[in-house]
């Protein structure tokens, strides 16, 4: 915690955690999905569904996905942007079950990089937590560069992952792995003090074994 | 961030540096943030206060219609001089009014600490600049004194944060409007020329005043009582600052008063914890507002 997060941040209200943490989830996503989303399935859990209108939750998460940052006064007009951006939204409610955090959704995204499924929470004070994408664990907040690398459970994958790191310089500040079964699918999730290069990414997507390779940057998000 | 009033004060004794400069130099060691940067930002963070408040619509109305038009009414009321508080604490109420309604009216604010509690250091800060201006103050050094002010009101908001809370979730009301009332005491003491030590009092008073305060929103909304609870931090923010500036201690040191806050609030049922289930929520009213917004 910082001296800006007690006088700040700027947002666009009612709610720290229904609306300003709601858009933070929507602009992740949309970098998570990393082309034009062409439709948004939105299914909003416990406190989210329940008052989540009131606060303007449902606005939030589609103004995070159009790419607008928690301080847009565009944000009431979501809706109405979404329609001229040729974005279709549509709502519902999901139970993700009982060690779901109260403030939880679950987005199912499709467009030109076909589906993906992405389930997040809102923790409090705008900070948030992506749970899940397409099933797979992954909980990393979005406020570090963090890579996913989804690939098959076999040795050396994460000394590959690793070793490029340390030939790039670039310190790991979390790491996570899970897998489905032995000898499965397997994903890791790494959060990194620095971004990692481009030319890096698309190396390692092109490894034996490796299946898929996402990059979330903060970047965007620190303007 | 510090985490003790009494730290701080230490340290400023030591280095003689002023309340607000320790405070910087602190977030920016931290953060590896520049003086200059760091300095920037805040001045940005006033001025988005300041817009919070200039950018007020009177006809403007909350999701649940609950909130909306009522800073207005403690505007014409102040006109025709007939406010029982006087015209200066008129001021004070109609921005708290004015910045919470825009919060719950989805309008642009600043949250310090919360978006909940986001009316009650503008509150104080913009009126006082106000004050100070229309007495002949010099306004290149006023605007430079209440970024100075803001770095107080944060450095006592992260010392809570540390010692207790700034969510409701987890301590209640008195951990958002008791600790943004409790922040501005300190900044309105800076800004009025008061020793830290007193900043520090002021502070503790302030909380002191609002403890046991519960969060009970109806229907889950940061709307009833939260807007209108804006203004009792404000107010009590001031009187405690005058208090201290007065020479008036609190008896209990403030590292004190803000782990009692941290105790009251783990002692609070669940149901008076921003779960909008208990307190005024919990009214047959609050719950026909509840109905009415799950219909929807």
């Amino acid at each position: 915690m910082n001296i800006f997060d007690i006088v700040g941040p700027v947002m666009v209200g009612p709610s720290s955690s229904h609306t300003a943490g709601a858009v933070r989830i929507g602009r992740v996503s949309r970098r998570l999905y990393h082309a034009t989303i062409e439709k948004a399935e939105i299914l909003l859990h416990g406190s989210f569904a329940s008052s989540g209108r009131g606060h303007g939750t449902d606005k939030a998460l589609v103004a995070g996905l159009l790419g607008l940052s928690v301080d847009d006064a565009r944000i009431p007009d979501a809706m109405t942007i979404a329609k001229e951006q040729g974005l279709s939204v549509s709502f519902g409610t999901i139970d993700l079950g009982e060690d779901a955090h109260p403030n939880s959704v679950c987005l199912r995204l499709s467009g030109e990089a076909g589906p993906m499924e992405i389930i997040a929470s809102s923790i409090g004070g705008g900070r948030i937590m992506i749970n899940a994408i397409d099933g797979l664990s992954a909980n990393f907040s979005g406020d570090s560069p963090t890579l996913i690398v989804h690939n098959l459970d076999q040795p050396g994958h994460v000394a590959e992952v690793t070793s490029m790191l340390q030939h790039k310089a670039i310190n790991i500040a979390t790491m996570q792995l899970y897998r489905n079964g032995r000898g499965g699918h397997a994903v890791m999730v790494i959060e990194c003090d620095q971004e990692v290069p481009e030319e890096s990414l698309s190396w390692l997507s092109h490894l034996e074994g490796v299946e898929k390779v996402t990059y979330y940057s903060p970047a965007e998000e620190r303007d | 961030m510090y985490t003790s009033f009494a730290d701080l004060l230490e340290e400023q004794k030591e280095k003689n540096l002023p309340l607000w400069k320790l405070i910087q130099l602190e977030d920016c060691r931290e953060e590896a943030l520049t003086e200059e940067a760091s300095w920037q930002r805040m001045a940005d963070m006033y001025e988005a206060m300041k817009e919070s408040d200039r950018a007020y619509d009177s006809a403007l109305r909350s999701e649940s219609g609950l909130v909306g038009g009522e800073a207005a009414k403690i505007r014409k009321q102040r006109e025709k001089g007939a406010l029982l508080s006087g015209d200066f604490f008129g001021h004070v109420m109609e921005r708290a009014l004015r910045v919470a309604e825009n919060n719950a009216c989805m309008k642009r604010i600043v949250a310090a600490p919360t978006a909940g509690s986001c009316g009650v250091l503008p509150a104080v800060l913009i009126s006082l600049e106000e004050k100070y201006l229309a007495e002949g103050g010099d306004p290149a050094d006023l605007s430079k004194r209440m970024v100075e002010a803001l770095y107080v009101a944060g450095g006592i908001g992260g010392i809570i944060a540390e010692r207790a809370s700034l969510a409701g979730a987890e301590c209640g009301c008195q951990a958002e409007i008791g600790s943004a009332s409790s922040m501005a005491a300190g900044a309105a003491v800076t800004l009025a020329g008061g020793s830290p030590d007193k900043a520090v009092h002021a502070a503790a008073l302030a909380m002191k005043s609002l403890l046991g305060l519960v969060c009970d929103p109806v229907a889950g909304l940061v709307e009833v009582p939260c807007v209108k609870r804006n203004v009792i931090g404000a107010v009590n923010a001031l009187t405690a600052a005058d208090m201290a500036l007065s020479g008036i201690r609190s008896k209990i040191p403030a590292d004190q008063v803000m782990d009692a806050m941290r105790s009251v609030g783990r002692a609070m049922n669940e149901d008076l914890r921003e779960t909008g289930l208990g307190g005024l929520a919990a009214t047959e009213t609050g719950k026909a507002v509840r109905k009415k917004m799950s219909r929807r």
